[in-house]
């Protein structure tokens, strides 16, 4: 139990990498419940991007903490911005379409190609 | 300037001293705890807010102290970019998508499903990210030191014109198609 506090409180006050993946697992499980449980299309894309946030908060993490010797892994991060930004225009082109061509964004509402 | 100097030292001598007092660790630290509070919690208000425009400003907030956590990770390129492109142009695609979208009540804009589909989904995340954590706490990095002390920005311009060529001109590209497509999409085709 002594063993136990003393681990824990030796981690609470100097940050590393653990701190900075266990912050990005939870915004990516909060991203997760939130693709799982919304309705509405643009509330879905947005957790999308808060999982994409997580996914870089990642790569910068092991790209300061861990034995590289350049910023590849802010690269990636570069990278996956450029895709979430594109990914976010296409996303909210087909919410416009839909919403024009339907009258509702809401998912659960949008099943005709469903065998 | 003689004044300024010495000011100069007095500020060197006190950041030295605070350094040996352990203020600046403190000061890290809590900046730190501080920013990821305000990341998760305005990344629930995502979800759990019934209005969809303020789920919209508590994403903007979210991305802005991500943004914030970048530069603790002496990643100021990536802060900045965080800051110009999620922290504005993302959240005014965000905006202009519920201005030209949402037209009922707005009080009702933001729906979740039933409460057997959320209590599912929340179990499942919850196992996700209880499998997540354990792993990160139980596997061993031992490498925990900050090992790049070049200047970022040049090094990243580095990797992405010499290393990384092919990769850096596809994403151009894909952002090319990404626009044409998000215009053709959004026009619609030929209506008569």
């Amino acid at each position: 139990m002594v063993e136990a506090f003393k681990y824990f409180s030796s981690h609470l006050f100097s940050i590393g990498l653990m701190h900075y993946l266990i912050l990005a697992a939870t915004l990516f499980a909060i991203g997760l419940y939130g693709v799982l449980t919304k309705r509405g299309i643009i509330t879905v894309l947005m957790s999308i991007e808060l999982m994409l946030n997580a996914v870089n908060i990642n790569f910068i993490a092991f790209n300061h903490f861990t034995l590289v010797n350049d910023t590849s892994g802010q690269l990636m991060a570069m990278f996956i911005i450029a895709v979430a930004a594109s990914e976010l225009a296409i996303g909210m082109a087909m919410a416009f379409r839909i919403y024009h061509d339907r009258k509702t964004v809401n998912v659960d509402e949008l099943r005709d190609m469903r065998g | 300037m003689n004044i300024l100097e010495s000011f100069h030292n007095l500020l060197d001598i006190g950041m030295r001293e605070l350094m040996h007092l352990g203020v600046t660790d403190f000061i890290t630290v809590a900046f730190f705890y501080a920013l990821s509070a305000i990341t998760l919690f305005a990344g629930w208000s995502v979800i759990t807010r019934k209005n969809i425009v303020h789920s919209a400003l508590f994403l903007t907030l979210s991305f802005i102290s991500v943004g914030c956590l970048y530069f603790t990770l002496s990643a100021e390129f990536l802060g900045a970019v965080q800051f110009l492109l999620y922290g504005s142009a993302v959240a005014i695609i965000i905006a202009l998508g519920i201005m030209l979208i949402t037209r009922e009540n707005m009080a009702l804009s933001n729906p979740s499903r039933s409460f057997r589909h959320r209590l599912s989904a929340g179990v499942l995340t919850f196992i996700f990210f209880m499998i997540l954590s354990i792993s990160i706490i139980f596997t061993p990095f031992d490498l925990e030191i900050r090992s790049f002390f070049g200047n970022t920005v040049f090094n990243l311009a580095d990797l992405m014109l010499f290393n990384y060529t092919i990769a850096f001109e596809l994403v151009a590209v894909l952002l090319l198609v990404a626009l044409m497509g998000a215009i053709f999409l959004a026009r619609g085709g030929d209506e008569k």
